[in-house]
């Protein structure tokens, strides 16, 4: 595997490798996210409890996962980084960043909107919306990090050992509603055996998680692009893509 | 090992003769301690619901403004640099020099501690808690932070990044931190919460001397 992986670490066949991969993340992600949504929104039927708020589910526990899923990406990359000295996996990981902040803002953003009909409140301080927020904070700290050197290689290791030490948080979110008693429910959909939520209503997530990983990788994708364009400004390769694209 | 002794004794001294630094912190920790009898008004009652929270807030905050002094003087006048190539295994100094951190700019504030009890009108249990949650929280906080100020020394602005980056590592810390107080103004057993602070210590003992190591080979590279 390493043979066939290795020369992506290459700059230049890390964007080719980009470039092909968009436009089947970028469609796959549009098609999956208005199956899941239009089915999830109009016609599944409503909660017994909770009426067409439930709704709600549909994008909320899809980014929730993906910030969470974001993040773990995004300290493998610091990881490879470290270890084996890549340059092309820090910017992969500053190219995650920005966009598991958001699905992070999205997942808090939609449980506030959640939170106000169903428990009567926009925010409670409760085990799990706090490490949910810890995380927006983190990837805020590993990008303002970034920002804050001249020197991009250096930015890279440094935010890469802050992403790692970050990583911590994230069995903390998974289990925090089985650690503490919370007023966040437990999960519904990540056990091993049979699910707690019924079928009918589990498909469309499951479409519409698929689609949110889709997103996510294609959001990457295309910033890992401009980042791999802008630092190699000055590289002949870049030139001439930039030139070749900018043509067509 | 005489390298690391010699490393304690000149940091020691160096921080001892440069009493205003050590003295800001702590004059610092009263200071906020003393607004917020002001700000949420003085009943016994409200302060000592808020005291243990606050104390550690505080605490943090003060250990955040003496961080900064860990590497920045030894990195501009270059025997940071000069450390580095002696050959002397980076990961212990820099655990050295956590200490001395910790024993010249923290150990002064707990000591401090039973005063500030006294002003939020913690009771005799509830002190004891936050004493012992103070002396083996601490270490953890000088600990982490020191990878931070690692990451920070060689930028120019590294004073408010590097309460951004420390702050919300520090969330665990705090609620196991005031849990244990709660627990003991309940006259409940507080063991499990002090058992987690330690166990989070020992695992930063184990592994932030290397990842501060690493980190100060980033910034010197």
């Amino acid at each position: 595997m390493w043979k066939w992986l290795h020369p992506y670490a290459k700059s230049e066949s890390a964007y080719q490798l980009c470039k092909t991969l968009l436009p089947w993340f970028a469609i796959s992600a549009i098609l999956s996210l208005v199956i899941g949504t239009v089915w999830g929104l109009a016609f599944v039927p409503a909660d017994y409890q909770q009426g067409d708020s439930v709704r709600i589910i549909y994008i909320h526990v899809p980014s929730a996962i993906l910030s969470m899923g974001a993040y773990s990406a995004m300290a493998i990359a610091a990881f490879i980084g470290l270890v084996w000295q890549i340059r092309t996996a820090y910017m992969a990981m500053i190219a995650i960043a920005p966009v598991g902040a958001m699905m992070t803002f999205i997942a808090l953003f939609t449980g506030a909107a959640w939170g106000k009909p169903m428990w009567g409140t926009w925010w409670v301080w409760d085990a799990r919306l706090t490490s949910e927020l810890v995380l927006l904070f983190m990837f805020m700290g590993v990008i303002s990090l970034y920002k804050s050197f001249d020197d991009k290689l250096q930015a890279g290791k440094a935010a890469a050992v802050l992403a790692i030490i970050g990583v911590i948080n994230l069995p903390i979110i998974h289990y925090s509603v089985e650690w503490w008693n919370t007023l966040h429910q437990g999960a519904s959909i990540s056990k091993f055996e049979r699910p707690s939520i019924a079928n009918e209503m589990l498909w469309p997530l499951l479409i519409n998680l698929l689609g949110a990983g889709l997103l996510v990788g294609a959001l990457t994708l295309k910033r890992l692009q401009n980042e791999l364009l802008r630092r190699e400004i000055h590289r002949p390769w870049a030139i001439k893509t930039l030139l070749k694209e900018g043509r067509s | 090992m005489s390298v690391l002794m010699a490393v304690f004794k000149r940091d020691m001294a160096l921080a001892f003769r440069q009493r205003a630094e050590l003295l800001q912190p702590m004059l610092f920790f009263v200071l906020v301690i003393t607004l917020f009898p002001l700000g949420v008004g003085p009943g016994p009652d409200t302060l000592q619901k808020i005291g243990p929270g606050v104390i550690w807030v505080a605490a943090i905050l003060a250990s955040l403004l003496g961080m900064e002094r860990l590497f920045r003087d030894d990195y501009l006048d270059g025997s940071l640099e000069q450390l580095m190539i002696s050959g002397a295994p980076m990961a212990l100094v820099s655990l050295v020099k956590v200490c001395v951190h910790w024993l010249a700019s923290i150990l002064p504030l707990i000591l401090l501690s039973p005063l500030l009890a006294l002003f939020l009108n913690l009771t005799v249990e509830m002190y004891w808690a936050l004493l012992a949650t103070l002396l083996i929280g601490t270490p953890l906080l000088s600990l982490v932070g020191a990878i931070a100020v690692g990451l920070t020394v060689g930028l120019q602005k590294g004073g408010v990044l590097l309460a951004l980056l420390m702050l919300p590592v520090f969330v665990p810390l705090l609620i196991f931190a005031t849990g244990a107080v709660d627990a003991a103004a309940l006259q409940l057993p507080y063991s499990a919460h002090l058992g987690f602070i330690a166990a989070m210590l020992l695992l930063a003992l184990a592994l932030a001397p290397a990842a501060i190591a690493y980190a100060l080979r980033v910034s010197l590279s």
